[in-house]
This record gives structure tokens, sequence and C-alpha cells, in this order.
């Protein structure tokens, strides 16, 4: 048999550094928070809220079928007074607040009377709660988890989803970008 | 020689096929937890039950399918697949209701497109590779021992 060449010995080596070099680079990218693989692309995206039909948190006999957007962009927010992560979302969300974005909420699997309580107490962001206490709209729009945040066009497109904690950064680098008028 | 290479690769072949069925729902249908009590018609419809929530993902434990999950969304998600299976939905609305909400992401079984189509084609290709390598080396070592007993 002829003995193999010895470049031949180096393409282990060659194939472990090409792969070290491709991780290398997902790695740098979850760190920077430019991808991350458990972040799902919402089916929403492009597509108007789905249809619903619920109270406000704070009105338990009100009827809300539709949010009105005035031409404007706005954020809806899924909270809860479970979620950890709202609690540290809910300053920022007070500070847009306070910028003038309009922003709904969408209390999701809630105790309506804590959920007050936490405004109460907190602040109040919201232009309006929807109390969805069985999670269905949550469902319907595809909710896996709070916080989560949608992006609304003026003309109530979804055009993006973001999970987890809204802070300055991801306002500054995916919220902004979307170049609506807020 | 021979023997050996083709042991082998058998051997590795088939460790490789028992990790990716990940669709064994009979193992599954233990595994409802008690709180969660089911109760069904009809047989055929408990059937379905269990065959979509193994070939259905959980959105928020990623490596999981909704019977082996625990996260809420998970029950709410073995809630609502219960309540459609009870509203007659057929199997393909049941999957099509799922995917409008949460993306292609909670099949399991994704369809061939653009995006999954490296899904489909690297296994197969990886097999074919292999067995081309056994081919290669089998029929090398019968030229050379020809040319030993020559």
């Amino acid at each position: 048999m002829p003995k193999p060449s010895r470049i031949k010995l180096f393409i282990p080596l060659l194939v472990f550094i090409l792969l070290a070099l491709v991780f290398l680079q997902l790695e740098n990218r979850m760190i920077s928070g430019d991808y991350d693989p458990s972040m799902l692309p919402s089916a929403l995206i492009g597509k108007p809220l789905p249809e619903f039909n619920l109270t406000t948190l704070d009105n338990p006999n009100s009827v809300i079928t539709s949010l009105e957007l005035n031409n404007k962009a706005a954020l809806l927010n899924v909270w809860a007074t479970w979620c950890v992560s709202c609690r540290v979302e809910h300053a920022y969300l007070n500070t847009l607040a306070e910028k003038g974005i309009t922003i709904f909420g969408l209390n999701y699997k809630d105790d309506q009377q804590k959920a007050n309580q936490w405004l109460a107490r907190l602040g109040n962001p919201y232009q309006l709660n929807l109390f969805d206490v069985n999670g269905k709209l949550g469902l319907n729009m595809g909710v896996y988890g709070a916080p989560e945040t949608y992006v609304l066009d003026a003309n109530g497109i979804v055009r993006y989803r973001h999970v987890g904690v809204v802070d300055e950064k991801v306002w500054q680098s995916r919220i902004l970008p979307l170049g609506l008028n807020w | 020689m021979i023997l050996r290479a083709f042991l082998i690769t058998a051997i590795c072949l088939f460790s490789f096929s028992g990790f990716t069925s990940a669709n064994d729902s009979e193992s599954l249908a233990d595994q409802d937890s008690a709180n969660e009590l089911k109760v069904f018609s009809d047989p055929d419809m408990r059937q379905r039950y269990y065959g979509l929530i193994a070939e259905l993902r959980c959105p928020k434990c990623q490596n999981q399918n909704l019977a082996d999950s625990d996260a809420p969304i998970a029950t709410d998600l073995r809630n609502e697949l219960y309540l459609l299976i009870n509203d007659n939905y057929s199997d393909a609305d049941i999957l099509e209701f799922m995917e409008s909400r949460y993306g292609e992401f909670v099949l399991y079984s994704p369809p061939v497109n653009s995006v999954t189509a490296v899904l489909w084609i690297i296994p197969a290709g990886l097999v074919l590779i292999g067995f081309s390598i056994v081919a290669f080396i089998v029929l090398r070592n019968q030229e050379s021992d020809e040319s030993n007993n020559v």
C-alpha cells in the first residue's frame, strides 16, 4: 500500500479549525445579542392582530375589540405580575410612555387585583390594558411567555416581536430602525 | 478486514438512527401528568391526541414536544389541542392552527422548503458518502488481494 502523503494528515486539523471558527463566530453573535437561538420568529409579522373580545384590566364591564392607534405606531406589551422580567422591564416602559410612545398592555394569565395593585404601585405606562385571564388572545398571537412586546405600525400591522425585556438597547437597535411614526 | 469495516459502519448508522427517532409516541402515552386527565369519548380521538402532542414542539422549551414539556404554554397548547379534537378538527386543520400561531417551528417534522432543505439533504448525503467510502475501501482491498494472489 502506498504511504499517504503527509498533507493528508492535516485534513482533520483543518476541519477542526474551520468548525472552531464557525462556532466562535456564532458565540460572538450570541454574546452581542445579535443572535439568540431560543428566539422564535413570530408568525404574526406582517399581519394584523387576531380578533379579540376582552375587557380592560380596570373595568370588568368594558368590551374591547380593537386598539385605537390614531395613525401612530404603538407597542403591545405582554406582561403579568408573576413574570419577574416584566418587573425589570417596567421602569423602562414608564420612560418610553413619558416620551409619548403609545404602549398598550396585554395582561396575560394574571390575577386582576394583583395586576391593578402593581400598576398603582409601579406606575402605569399603558394607554389601556387588555385583560386576557385565560391566555386566549395570547395563544392566538403565538405568545409563549412573558414579557413579549409586539410593535404595531400605524395601520395595526405587527412589524416586530421582541421576546424578553425591552430596554434602551433593544429600543435603539431593534425597534427604532423599523422607521415607524411614533 | 472487509467484514470489520461493514460492521463498524452498520453500528454507526444504527446508533445514529436511534438518536434521531424522537417520535416514540407509545412511551409518551404514560407521561401525561395525573392532574391533566383528558377524557375522550372515542379511542380514535385519544390516539390522535397522543400522536399530535408527540409531533408538536413546545415553543418554550425548545427541545421537547408538547407531551414532554411542563412549561405553562405546553399545558395551554395541550388543552387547546384537546378542544380542537373534540370540535372535530382534522389533523391537518390542527397543524395549520398551530403553525399559523407559532410558526413552522412547532412542527417537529418540518415541511421541505428552501429553508429546511438542508435538514433533509445532509443526513441522506452523509449516508451516501458513508456508503461510497465503504464501497471504495472494499473495492480497493479486493484489487490488492487479487494482485497479492498473483
